[in-house]
């Protein structure tokens, strides 16, 4: 391969001449050391090269070494439970090689080499495979199977198989092209980050993914496939609502990308995954996710790889037929990475100095989520192999302002938006997501499933309870200017409603036991009971039961503290429900009060 | 030795340097000025044989023709030992303080290494600075980055003074409702200052001197008068010795840097002189990455015993939180102390805005163990119960007292009572975790118990007073 000669070094970026036969976004290896980066503008034969590692010490005259390839991922058994940097180096590894603080040139495979897994063939030799055929499995750890692809790219008969333990790179089977070429398959596939993997054909998403959080899974639910965005000023509690979404949601595979983050934060992934019990095999979380940490004192370089090799994996997933989440936080550190690159290169900045180019990568890269009917052959019993990738994104605007270019470009493209407020949280309500300026467009989309595996009512409750909460805020303007007795006793009890939908329904506590996972169905029983007893209430009302006491009522108790129920005791509902039916007769009030409040009048 | 006197351009704080061999990024270089005065300095750029210079202590009496360039070929180092702990040093790391020069045990390159996040080891040791508004609400834990928002006329100082005198650590506890006892470690104070005045600075030494913590302190002082550029270097002085005493002496070190807005004005003006693009505010697009590289600096190593707290010190120009300074700040921070004007103004020291304050590991460092069982469930209620009440007090502004619900006056007379009790305390008063926490169930024991929802009630049961207590 070709060598070249470093002529400028300016932070992260390095131009180098002398490289004339390598092509845009090839992997180079630049100085003594070998530092990773990759080649992103050419002029004549100088080559700007993003270096993925610190270029202090880096000077004019120092080697730059072309590999002819782009910057890859290593594809097979082995990335679950792997903590990787923005380009794949596994970083429990580098510890293991350098100690506690990285440097610079070190360098590790991002699949272990010598671990042997235990392959099962599927097919046989003569068998015709095209791409994305599974050949085979492996069981990676107790939760997730790997299901061995071939590579899309390549197709052919089977000329051998065999089940046995391998290691990665060993060949399970050989491929006889149609050119009569004989290939070997490995379990390892490796894929160029900056190129989307090939599907059949993108389909609709219809099932919601779930998430236990209340007011995301009611009010703003996101489907399998689907694309959100949370922006939140800090302090807002967005990081917490993403773990929230990691451990609870029910993907098979989370992919969880640090990029520009707190160390600490990745630290309390790293350490919590392990721990936590996934709440749908009983297994620790850490066995179905795959965690990229390139924290913010990291290579600002490899921040903006990062995303790209967190999704190449995440497709991968996918084109095994999971359902994957991908938490991309945040995004608005991405970008930054991209301003840093840009500006050093000397472009010609847009808004806020960011690229011109902002919105056409995120859209890029927000298009690579979504449902998709995955390239290979259709199963034995004709079920076409889907799969998915939901992609959470988060983004960190400045100064709390939604109208700067990273916020504005992500909407445009994602269809989930949930608004974290500063003010919500230092009211310590958590999560911390404004009810009225969020939104989801996948309503309808999930509406079908609710009906068929929730209730028939939940989508009808939920609508009533957020024409509530948008009749509270415009009666809280009047309240705040007359007072809540210029309002008429059922809009009193609206407001006494609304209060207990933000309280006992939208309010989660994600650090308690009992309160941090709420399936669909008791969100839904929650929502009955509320509106049970606000019908009620109205009723009661009706027939002369005074405000206070309908408002004191024990039963109101109970519904503060259903939320923490826990689905092994649902039939609790049902007692809630007769207490309501009992205690709000009306009638039975004292006269006095009656008088007060009948007609609503004074 | 590579020596040269080929200065073609001096703007600002830069020199560019023609016809250099084996120039490296990031290299050191010394400057001599045709007065003689001396400068250090580090190869911002370089392309082909030009390379682009940051005068560390200003260019002032530097010409084209007269400026020698030597090239060190190492980057700026900070000599460390344990020796350091009571010195006081200038902002490129020299002593200032008369004493002898400090006979390094190592050279560290000031600019550090970042930790392996898999090597990181979670902060979930609560630090106790006797300070309620922080302990009971906002607490503080080993290993972690809690800026203060502060602005101009607000008692900062004081307050990181406190804190830097009073904190300690808690043994862990072996039952649930009883905090533990306070543990005499090796702690250590690092104190940087950028570009404050002699006054402030002169106000922490005095206080680090009274109290004899300067025994156990070290200090780097860059003073207004200083040259600016040299704020660059000095909060990497002072972590590089941060991290020798934390990973090297097992030292538990509280890094308190002051103030940052100055070392992003620094920043700013080497950006404008290199003509950068610009992002917001005229500060340099990579102002959150260069944050990072500072503040990520705090935090603990697992198998190592020592540890890195830092509290970062910034004054908000016209009290926005939303400027680019703190507002990068608080992205890279786990939380922020913000002072409050009005409670100032009201004589409340210290003028902790407990609302928009967070300490994002209050959940790991407190609970049984650390602290005590019943911890978080009252921080969050004082809270809930404080944000109510102030926005009661807004309602009967509007109109008028006696327009309030018999709750909402309840909560009113909570959070005059949590203001003047529980923020409110002594400069030189230290209250333990369990006296703030006994003051705070004291303060809820004044709302009805029916809006006492966000305590379990086997808490409430076992630690809220009875009548009599009250």
């Amino acid at each position: 391969m070709e060598q070249g000669k470093i002529v400028k070094v300016a932070g992260p970026l390095v131009v180098a001449e002398g490289l004339i036969e390598s092509r845009m976004y090839d992997l180079v290896r630049v100085g003594n050391e070998g530092l990773m980066g990759e080649i992103i503008e050419m002029r004549g034969d100088r080559a700007s090269i993003q270096v993925y590692e610190e270029t202090e010490g880096l000077g004019p005259g120092d080697p730059v070494d072309a590999t002819g390839a782009p910057l890859s991922v290593e594809l097979g058994p082995g990335m679950l439970e792997s903590v990787y940097d923005g380009v794949q180096r596994p970083l429990d590894v580098l510890e293991r090689m350098t100690g506690a603080f990285l440097t610079r040139g070190v360098t590790a495979p991002g699949l272990d080499r010598e671990k042997r897994w235990e392959f099962v063939a599927t097919v046989s030799a003569g068998d015709r495979v095209s791409g994305g055929d599974i050949i085979g499995t492996v069981q990676e750890n107790v939760v997730i199977e790997h299901r061995i692809m071939v590579p899309p790219s390549k197709a052919g008969t089977i000329a051998d198989i065999t089940s046995g333990t391998y290691t990665v790179t060993d060949a399970v089977a050989h491929l006889k092209t149609d050119s009569g070429e004989i290939v070997p398959l490995t379990m390892m596939q490796v894929w160029p980050v900056r190129m989307a993997r090939p599907h059949a054909r993108r389909v609709s998403a219809t099932e919601p993914l779930t998430t236990g959080t209340r007011v995301i899974d009611t009010f703003f639910p996101i489907v399998m496939g689907g694309v959100s965005c949370i922006p939140g000023p800090f302090g807002a509690g967005k990081t917490v609502t993403q773990h929230q979404i990691a451990k609870w949601s029910n993907a098979e595979v989370v992919i969880f990308i640090g990029c520009g983050e707190r160390g600490n934060e990745m630290t309390d992934v790293l350490m919590e995954f392990p721990e936590l019990v996934d709440p749908y095999s009983g297994e620790p979380l850490m066995k179905r996710t795959v965690l990229v940490a390139n924290t913010s004192n990291m290579p600002v370089a490899a921040r903006e790889a990062s995303v790209y090799t967190g999704i190449t994996m995440a497709e991968y997933f996918r084109d095994m037929g999971y359902n994957v989440v991908l938490q991309a936080d945040s995004t608005s550190r991405w970008a930054e990475a991209m301003r840093e690159i840009s500006g050093r290169l000397e472009e010609m900045p847009g808004d806020e100095g960011f690229p011109a180019y902002l919105g056409t990568k995120l859209a890029a890269f927000y298009e690579r989520a979504g449902k998709v009917e995955c390239l290979g052959a259709t199963a034995a019993g004709g079920d076409v192999r889907t799969g998915s990738i939901s992609v959470v994104g988060s983004v960190s605007p400045p100064g709390g302002d939604l109208s700067e270019p990273v916020v504005q470009n992500t909407l445009r493209v994602v269809k989930v938006f949930w608004a974290l407020q500063d003010q919500l949280a230092f009211q310590r309500h958590f999560p911390a997501i404004d009810w009225l300026t969020s939104y989801s467009l996948y309503l309808d989309k999930v509406t079908p499933f609710w009906n068929s595996h929730v209730s028939e009512e939940y989508r009808s409750r939920r609508d009533t309870c957020m024409a509530i909460l948008q009749r509270e805020n415009e009666l809280a303007e009047i309240v705040r200017l007359v007072g809540l007795e210029a309002l008429s006793a059922e809009e009193q009890i609206l407001m006494e409603t609304a209060k207990t939908i933000r309280e006992d329904f939208l309010q989660q506590n994600a650090f308690r036991e009992d309160d941090q996972f709420s399936s669909l169905k008791e969100q839904d029983l929650l929502l009955k009971t509320i509106l049970l007893f606000h019908e009620r209430a109205i009723e009661a009302h009706a027939k002369g039961a005074a405000l206070k006491d309908i408002f004191s009522a024990p039963v109101r108790e109970r519904i503060t503290r259903a939320k923490y129920l826990g689905t092994e005791n649902i039939a609790e509902y049902d007692s809630i429900a007769s207490d309501i039916e009992t205690q709000l007769v009306g009638g039975g009030a004292d006269e006095s009060a009656r008088a007060v409040y009948a007609g609503g009048e004074r | 030795m590579r020596e040269y006197m080929t200065t073609r351009d001096i703007v600002g704080p830069l020199l560019l340097i023609e016809s250099v061999t084996d120039v490296t990024y990031g290299e050191l270089v010394e400057l001599e000025y045709p007065d003689g005065t001396k400068s250090l300095g580090n190869v911002l750029e370089v392309n082909g044989d030009v390379a682009l210079v940051q005068a560390f202590e200003g260019t002032r009496g530097s010409n084209p023709s007269g400026t020698k360039a030597k090239f060190l070929g190492r980057s700026l180092e900070l000599g460390v030992s344990r020796d350091m702990l009571g010195r006081v040093f200038d902002g490129l790391g020299r002593p200032n303080d008369g004493g002898p020069e400090i006979i390094p045990d190592k050279r560290l390159s000031i600019y550090g290494s970042p930790i392996n996040p898999t090597a990181r080891d979670f902060p979930d040791d609560f630090i106790q600075t006797g300070v309620s508004a922080i302990d009971g609400l906002n607490p503080l834990v080993r290993g972690q980055k809690l800026p203060i928002f502060s602005g101009s006329g607000l008692p900062h100082n004081e307050l990181a003074a406190q804190i830097a005198r009073q904190a300690a650590v808690l043994a862990r506890s072996a039952q649930a409702d009883v905090v533990g006892e306070k543990l005499e470690g090796e702690f250590a104070v690092v104190f940087a200052a950028m570009g404050i005045t002699f006054e402030d600075a002169d106000f922490f030494t005095q206080e680090f001197r009274t109290t004899s913590a300067i025994e156990r302190a070290v200090l780097f002082l860059n003073l207004a008068d200083d040259p600016a550029v040299e704020r660059i270097a000095t909060p990497r002085m002072a972590l590089t010795a941060a991290e020798y005493l934390a990973y090297e002496c097992d030292m538990h070190v509280l890094v308190i840097l002051t103030d940052m807005t100055y070392y992003c004005e620094a920043l700013r003006e080497v950006s404008a002189a290199r003509k950068e693009v610009p992002g917001r505010r005229g500060y340099p697009g990579y102002l959150y990455t260069d944050l990072a590289t500072i503040y990520e600096r705090a935090g603990r190593v697992k198998g190592r015993a020592g540890s890195i707290t830092q509290v970062p010190i910034l004054s908000m120009p016209d009290d926005d939180k939303t400027h680019p300074i703190p507002d990068l700040t608080g992205y890279i921070t786990e939380g922020q102390i913000i002072l409050d004007r009005n409670l100032h103004r009201r004589g409340i020291y210290p003028p902790v805005a407990v609302l928009p304050s967070l300490s994002r590991l209050k959940q790991k460092g407190i609970g049984p163990g650390k602290t005590r069982e019943d911890h978080a469930d009252l921080s969050n209620q004082l809270f809930g119960a404080y944000a109510r009440g102030l926005q009661a007090k807004e309602l009967a502004v509007i109109l008028g007292e006696a327009a309030l619900s018999d709750s909402d006056k309840a909560f009113v007379a909570f959070a005059d009572a949590f203001e003047d009790r529980f923020i409110r305390q002594g400069k030189h008063e230290e209250r333990t975790v369990a006296e703030t926490l006994a003051l705070g169930w004291e303060l809820v024991s004044l709302l009805p118990r029916s809006e006492i929802k966000r305590i379990k009630d086997e808490y409430v049961d076992k630690y809220m007073p009875t009548e009599t207590e009250a």
